[in-house]
């Protein structure tokens, strides 16, 4: 039942991948064109760029993560199977997961090429990438079962997520200098909070939900 | 606690509190920021500028005491479903993004003359921002959702996820920052002096006054308002 809801969110996401991932790109292209083309600027902050692309192409898929299923009905379905909402917001964050970390993943491939980062920063943003986007998606899934249904969601949820994002920027970016492991695992434990929390407080925002 | 969830009991202290606590505070504020500005020598080192400090100390202290209220009206809505809890902390949330934001213009106006510039990304600073965005979006969300069901525990959610959120975000600021250069700010070693220091609990003391009585004075509002509409529904639904 809960691999099916995993399985049926996963492949939802991932065939609406394009959407972040091309944001994604974008996002890093428009960089050379605000700070100009020198290639040692590009390389020295393109790292921490891309950071700030992943943490906005994040934001797109929050309105449709939780919104549908609430609007179908298929929570209070799961919910009177007594499936605990708990259990329905993990599988929403590992599903979401997914459907946009892998991809962002390998879009952060030609993202590095096109501002020139070195093989070695790319090993340690796709490192950092690892390790951040789950607690991306469960800062995502938290916050679409917090805006499920209100006016301006997208917005709102933007403003929630974004400031309550800056340790994984902070420590994501950290870690791309060279010899810092400390950054990589400062990073791993946010991330391991976040991601662990995630559950409850979207689970108690869908019980929320009910009322 | 139980004994204030009736609203009427609850206006019945609060309504002449308001006005005690709002005076009070007034009186002690004024009283200790007039004797900042005159009274008090100039420091050695930073000359009038120090005086910005009977304001901008109350202001920090009550920005992030606000967010601690915050956290505790919403572990109590949450946990006990206290029905007064909700509207404590959405009237908590607007003095306490007002006092943030005091406390930053604050520190900007002393930073100017004394730095050298408007803003420094110090650690500090950069987390007082943070806080002071964090505000802004719990207001926007406690706003959009006060009026569907469950909406009070959403803004409670992301009150607690907030107060969880901000020790992390504060050490994080910081560990950044000593990835840079350090800034050869602050009062290091030396402690403030007992001549300029004196004023400071009297404005701290009449700011946390004036702020509880504003945010009784908030809960008041809201829980009219609160009456008001359902009379209205009320009135509508017998006509």
């Amino acid at each position: 039942m809960i691999a099916g809801l995993i399985r049926r969110d996963a492949r939802r996401g991932l065939r609406a991948a394009g959407l972040p991932v091309a944001f994604f790109l974008v996002a890093a292209t428009l960089f050379p064109f605000a700070v100009g083309p020198d290639a040692r600027l590009l390389a020295s902050a393109g790292g921490g760029m891309l950071w700030l692309a992943a943490l906005l192409a994040a934001l797109l898929p929050i309105e449709r993560l939780v919104a549908p299923d609430a609007d179908a009905g298929v929570l209070d379905q799961l919910a009177m199977r007594g499936i605990a909402d708990e259990t329905v917001a993990a599988a929403k964050v590992a599903a979401h997961w997914l459907g946009f970390g892998p991809p962002l993943m390998i879009a952060a491939l030609p993202g590095a090429a096109l501002l020139g980062l070195d093989g070695a920063t790319l090993g340690r943003l796709e490192a950092g990438l690892a390790i951040g986007t789950p607690a991306l998606a469960a800062l995502g899934v938290t916050v679409a079962a917090l805006t499920v249904g209100l006016r301006g969601a997208g917005a709102l949820a933007g403003l929630v997520v974004l400031p309550l994002a800056v340790p994984l920027l902070i420590f994501g970016a950290g870690a791309l200098m060279p010899g810092d492991g400390q950054a990589l695992k400062l990073l791993a434990a946010t991330a391991l909070l976040l991601t662990a929390g995630a559950p409850f407080a979207a689970g108690a925002a869908l019980r929320a939900l009910r009322e | 606690m139980h004994a204030f969830a009736n609203p009427t009991r609850f206006l019945s202290l609060a309504r002449p509190l308001t006005g005690w606590l709002g005076w009070a505070g007034a009186v002690l504020a004024l009283v200790g920021i007039i004797a900042g500005l005159t009274l008090t020598p100039r420091d050695y080192l930073q000359g009038e500028t120090v005086r910005i400090m009977y304001i901008h100390v109350p202001a920090a202290w009550l920005g992030m005491a606000g967010w601690g209220g915050i956290a505790a009206a919403s572990v109590a809505e949450l946990v006990w479903r206290h029905p007064l809890a909700a509207i404590a902390a959405r009237a908590t949330a607007v003095p306490g993004a007002v006092f943030a934001a005091i406390c930053l213009a604050s520190g900007s106006i002393w930073g100017r003359p004394t730095w050298g510039t408007w803003w420094e990304w110090d650690g500090r600073l950069t987390s007082m921002l943070v806080l002071f965005f964090l505000y802004i979006a719990y207001i926007a969300l406690a706003d959009a959702s006060a009026d569907r069901g469950g909406g009070a525990r959403v803004a409670a959610i992301f009150g607690l996820v907030g107060a969880i959120n901000l020790p992390i975000i504060h050490f994080s600021v910081l560990w950044w920052r000593t990835l840079h250069q350090g800034q050869s700010i602050g009062f290091t070693g030396s402690t403030i002096a007992p001549s300029i220091l004196w004023p400071l609990p009297l404005t701290t003391i009449g700011f946390t006054l004036l702020f509880t009585a504003i945010i009784l004075m908030r809960m008041r509002m809201l829980l009219a308002n609160a009456k008001l509409e359902a009379r209205q529904r009320r009135m509508g639904g017998a006509a």
